[in-house]
């Protein structure tokens, strides 16, 4: 359900960091409605990942609110997040490579009923039978795209409202990057609202319908994904691109 | 009296095995060296001697012992009992003194935080049980006589299948259930089973209870083969961690196999250098496994 403002996520004025008194964000406010993809872009140490690791409550936030459906989850322990629709995918160990496919696929549903959490494993089975074709194997022997597609279901075992995706497309081939975008924007048909931050920026933007600047913590230019794709400010000042070209026309 | 030595250093070995499961489990978990753990052996084997003299009050059936072996039913209902009682002291020691420590402090400081433990632990002990060995049965047994010559008590095969029944069981627990499955998730990676919906505070609970259960089974199995005693613990501490090491941190077949490695290796060294050696072969074991693999037979190397 979206919050009366109609937002599933609603940051604002967030100061939050690793260490107490040295915050990383300096009062970043963005939002994320029900289906929309926002991408998080900016420099290296802008505070992006910060941002979503504090969404998902794995950084603690000093002042400011986050809220989920209209409600501040502040101060909501990261495990109770995960069942009241907050769905993480960080950037490195995204998966349990110890444990089997459908093991990573049960800690996903840890939090829901026994019997509910089957049924939900095999309707993502449905959807991903490259997992289900492999299920028993261990999740250390999945390449770098099948991990992904692992660690996106894994999230989605509680139907979340919010998917969090910490540069989903690092280290994967532009094909696996592809089928991946393209799995990204299902989710949003169906409804899930998905924040993103990527390094890879032109990728991210042509699949997002908006998307936030950040820099030093703070927030910088935010506006829609074909707007900011055709900025040349943007490229020159945030992502050390040349004046001339404009985002959208740099080629990887 | 090679076969001899075998079998003993299979049934020294179970021991040891059920008490380093625990500690495996809490070192890669808690991710710290916890030297309090071979206390649990101590208290598990005396809160044992405990409810025995409890349970035995019954009289009647309670009073008869069970075919060949020196015990009853009071003795196996003190092991469970025993069980809980050290469970709940790993939960006390956790709650109030290792989970707030580890808030603030290093692993340095939580590895000399165990020491201080473990002493207050042993002197406990010692002060409500007297420094004299205690026995929990003064039945006398006869030594069952196996092919090639070698000679078991009955309560040492009894040591060694429930040595067996508990590693079938945990094994069970940990691929069969969401709270084993979620302690190997938790032992992977914390931070990514708490986005996953899992109470990383409450799994951590569950590896002290399993560690503690095990140390208070291996402690009673000491007592009843050997003889209950304050240092109990004590003396196991350099075996107990190197089946740890030797296993593989957090790897319940490596704790097995590690206690099973340490009890062959005390028993049969004793073959080719003198018996005041043998409690060094522990402490020789633990040098080679991190000269050679310091992960351990079942750890995961570091990349």
């Amino acid at each position: 359900m979206s919050s009366a403002a109609g937002y599933i996520l609603q940051v604002k004025d967030l100061v939050a960091g690793y260490i107490r008194d040295l915050p990383i964000l300096h009062g970043v406010s963005v939002y994320v409605d029900r289906g929309e993809i926002v991408t998080i872009i900016g420099p290296n140490g802008a505070g992006k990942s910060t941002l979503i690791k504090a969404v998902a409550g794995l950084v603690s936030v000093s002042q400011g609110s986050i809220e989920l459906n209209g409600k501040n989850i502040v101060n909501v322990p990261a495990y109770q997040r995960a069942t009241q629709g907050v769905g993480y995918v960080p950037q490195t160990g995204n998966v349990f490579t110890t444990l089997s496919i459908h093991e990573n696929l049960i800690m996903g549903g840890a939090s829901l009923h026994r019997g509910k959490a089957e049924r939900r494993i095999e309707e993502l089975y449905e959807i991903y039978p490259v997992l289900k074709s492999r299920r028993r194997e261990k999740a250390g022997v999945l390449s770098g795209g099948q991990r992904q597609i692992l660690a996106v279901a894994r999230a989605l075992l509680t139907q979340p409202d919010l998917i969090l995706l910490d540069e989903p497309t690092a280290g994967l081939s532009p094909k696996a990057a592809a089928e991946l975008f393209a799995l990204i924007r299902d989710l949003s048909r169906d409804g899930v609202a998905v924040l993103i931050v990527e390094q890879n920026a032109k990728a991210a933007l042509r699949n997002s319908d908006r998307g936030y600047v950040l820099a030093e913590g703070e927030n910088r230019i935010d506006g829609a994904a074909h707007t900011l794709l055709a900025d040349k400010e943007i490229g020159e000042i945030f992502l050390g691109m040349r004046r001339d070209t404009p985002l959208e026309k740099e080629e990887a | 009296m090679f076969l001899q030595h075998l079998a003993d250093g299979i049934l020294s070995g179970a021991i040891v095995s059920l008490g380093a499961i625990g500690l495996s489990f809490t070192m890669k978990m808690l991710r710290f060296a916890n030297f309090s753990h071979s206390e649990l052996l101590t208290w598990g084997a005396y809160a044992a001697l405990v409810f025995l003299s409890f349970f035995s009050t019954f009289g009647g059936f309670f009073d008869q012992t069970i075919g060949p072996f020196s015990f009853g039913l009071p003795l196996l209902f003190a092991m469970a009992c025993a069980c809980i009682t050290t469970s709940l002291i790993a939960m006390f020691l956790h709650l109030y003194v290792f989970d707030r420590l580890s808030r603030s402090a290093g692993h340095m400081t939580m590895v000399f935080a165990s020491f201080g433990v473990a002493l207050v632990l042993r002197h406990l002990v010692t002060l409500i049980w007297g420094s004299d060995p205690i026995y929990y049965s003064n039945e006398l047994q006869f030594a069952i006589l196996l092919p090639g010559g070698v000679r078991v008590m009955p309560d040492q095969v009894f040591l060694f299948g429930l040595t067996i029944f508990t590693v079938i069981f945990l094994h069970l627990f940990m691929t069969r259930t969401r709270t084993g499955i979620a302690m190997r998730g938790v032992a992977e990676s914390p931070s990514l089973a708490q986005v996953s919906g899992v109470n990383v505070n409450a799994i951590i609970l569950w590896v002290w209870i399993i560690g503690a259960s095990g140390a208070a089974m291996g402690g009673v199995l000491y007592g009843m083969t050997i003889q209950l005693r304050p240092e109990l613990g004590f003396s196991l501490i350099l075996p107990l961690f190197a089946a740890a090491i030797l296993g593989g941190a957090g790897s319940l077949y490596g704790a097995v196999l590690g206690g099973l490695i340490v009890g062959l290796s005390e028993n049969l060294s004793v073959m080719i250098i003198p018996t005041t050696y043998k409690p060094a072969v522990p402490f020789l074991l633990i040098l080679l496994i991190l000269f050679i693999r310091p992960e351990g037979i079942f750890g995961e190397r570091k990349r």
